[in-house]
């Protein structure tokens, strides 16, 4: 770690500098936060006053329909009844999703570094290439499967294919965490007779909580704000959120009312951002360790 | 000699217990061997077959991959994923790597400031989507806002523009995706040994120099897997593109992921959206294979 006093100012005129450098950052600050700032004011704003004002003007009134309409009658697409069930569609994807890939993750990863056997590292370097492939070449086979195990167009389904692509990333997450677990304690235990299961509950899991914590946020985010596999894969009233608030967005006829859309926005994009301002520092380290999945 | 009876007496057990780790990774391998291996060869088959709206398993040679290159709308998608790649790389690298330096020189609130630029990681591409759809709206964004402000002769209409609506997508996706590059990049230079620093300052070199010659070129690992990042990122990039112009002005936002998905799904040309992705394959195989092999390379001779 480098000590960033070595770069700090010197001379009276780095001070210009600074006050440079701060400029420029507030206006990046800016820029980031704008679409966020756009999306909440438009959302609070009537169409009238969307008219009539700009992209950054304050309503001129607070007025909450916008949201009460997105939530429960905007038209996505043919169905008339809002974002709720779609929003709700999505949590029933994500949880089961989310716990089958972390659980058979760390067993993976478990079995991966502390229960090697021949041909296992051969196997890991096979997995890997499932963060890597652009899921393209796999949706026309899966479509087919599904429909094949009547799981096409269903909740069930796309639990499936979540935890099936899933599987490489939970697995490279655990797998790099337990090679820095001493095998000496996995060891001993064996030595004192403990199997396979019991070593994982009793040695390996309670030290997991921190790849656990980013395991589940990484998880999150990427099958929450999934799109592909939920407009292949579900149709009607199984679509996950991010599919609804398209339909919402690109296909409503007669007047746009951009006020609902940027509600619906919001809506769709409340749980990551809440993972996010709630649990950052996990998401950060998600990113950065499970980063090539993009 | 009671031993030797125990030892006889768990063998089975032993050879149960000796499979479990075999078995508990079991699920995994196949799912790997069927659901990765197996379909990516089942893609390439169909790719090399006269498949329409049902798949057919006639070979019809490398037809699928004839028609495809003489397609236009695939010459436009590779086209802009092309432009689109190229720029949103070279934006969100530059961007990535000035806000980290900006963020390293002793920042207060900085924490506050990296939650500011970070955040948009968080959000779906549809959402994101959304959003500059609005700002970039023709009639209500902010064409309207500068408009508003004096400038009655802006105009700022990309987005409906077929020859500039695939720069809005770069704007969106660099939006989205650059304070990703600087968090990495910040986590770079917040490892460089500041022993190395110090040394160039009393050789008197100056700020920007020893940005340049000596922290920039130390981080040449970061810069590379950030480079693959975005790239995966640009190639797989279907979500943005749907939802700020769904491909339009006519086609001409096409990726090769759109693409790809017209022709299987609302098409019914199943032979040509799997030599598609198979050509998509082909293009992160090309970027992944030399650096899976430098890095490997790189290790061994450490």
């Amino acid at each position: 770690m480098h000590d960033s006093t070595v770069l700090g100012p010197q001379t009276s005129s780095a001070k210009l500098g600074r006050v440079f450098i701060y400029a420029i950052l507030a206006f990046l600050v800016l820029f980031y936060l704008m679409p966020l700032v756009v999306m909440f004011l438009t959302s609070v704003k009537s169409m009238a006053d969307i008219r009539t004002g700009t992209l950054i003007s304050w309503p001129k009134e607070f007025v909450f329909d916008a949201w009460g309409k997105a939530w429960s009658s905007a038209c996505t697409g043919v169905a008339c009844e809002g974002v709720s069930g779609y929003f709700f569609n999505s949590l029933k994807i994500v949880l089961p999703a989310v716990l089958i890939s972390t659980f058979l993750g760390a067993l993976n990863g478990y079995v991966l570094t502390k229960w090697k056997f021949k041909g296992s590292d051969l196997f890991f370097g096979l997995l890997l290439f499932g963060c890597f492939i652009p899921f393209q070449v796999v949706l026309l086979p899966m479509a087919q499967t599904l429909g094949w195990l009547g799981l096409a167009n269903t909740t069930a389904g796309l639990v499936f294919v979540h935890v099936v692509y899933g599987m490489a990333f939970t697995t490279l997450f655990f797998r790099n965490f337990y090679v820095s677990v001493p095998s000496e304690l996995v060891s001993a235990a064996k030595i004192d007779g403990a199997g396979f299961f019991t070593i994982f509950w009793r040695i390996l899991l309670p030290v997991s909580t921190p790849i656990i914590v980013v395991c589940v946020i990484w998880q999150f985010t990427q099958i929450w704000n999934d799109f592909l596999f939920g407009v292949v894969y579900a149709a009607g009233d199984t679509q996950p959120i991010t599919v609804a608030l398209n339909n919402l967005v690109n296909t409503s006829t007669g007047v746009k009312e951009y006020n609902v859309e940027m509600a619906a926005a919001i809506i769709a994009a409340l749980p990551t951002l809440l993972v996010y301002v709630l649990a950052g520092k996990y998401f950060v380290r998600g990113l950065t360790a499970g980063s090539v999945k993009g | 000699m009671q031993v030797v009876i125990a030892k006889t007496k768990k063998k089975p057990l032993d050879f149960i217990a000796d499979q479990i780790p075999k078995l508990v990774l079991s699920p995994t391998i196949l799912m790997t061997i069927v659901f990765i291996y197996g379909y990516v060869i089942w893609t390439g088959v169909l790719s090399f077959t006269k498949s329409s709206f049902l798949p057919n398993y006639k070979f019809a040679g490398t037809l699928q991959y004839e028609k495809l290159f003489e397609n236009e709308r695939w010459g436009v998608a590779v086209d802009n994923l092309f432009i689109f790649g190229g720029l949103f790389i070279l934006i969100c690298l530059a961007l990535g790597i000035f806000m980290a330096i900006l963020l390293d020189q002793r920042i207060r609130a900085e924490g506050a400031i990296r939650t500011v630029f970070l955040y948009p990681m968080a959000l779906s591409f549809i959402v994101t989507g959304t959003a500059w759809k609005w700002i970039l709206n023709p009639g209500l964004g902010l064409e309207r806002l500068v408009k508003d402000m004096g400038f009655e002769n802006f105009t700022f209409d990309w987005l409906i523009n077929s020859d500039m609506a695939i720069y809005t997508l770069v704007i969106a996706a660099v939006w989205q995706s650059s304070g990703f590059v600087m968090a990495l990049f910040l986590a770079g230079l917040r490892s460089i040994d500041s022993s190395i620093i110090k040394a160039a300052q009393i050789d008197g070199a100056s700020l920007p120099k020893i940005y340049l010659r000596i922290i920039l070129p130390s981080l040449r690992p970061v810069f590379f897997s950030a480079f693959i990042i975005l790239c995966h990122i640009a190639i797989k990039s279907f979500d943005l593109v749907k939802a700020l112009t769904n491909g339009g002005p006519g086609y001409s936002t096409d990726l090769p992921a759109t693409f790809m998905y017209a022709f299987s799904f609302t098409r019914g040309q199943i032979g040509l959206g799997s030599a598609s992705a198979m050509m998509m394959l082909a293009g992160v195989l090309a970027i992944l294979i030399p650096y899976l092999y430098s890095e490997l390379r790189g290790t061994r001779n450490a």
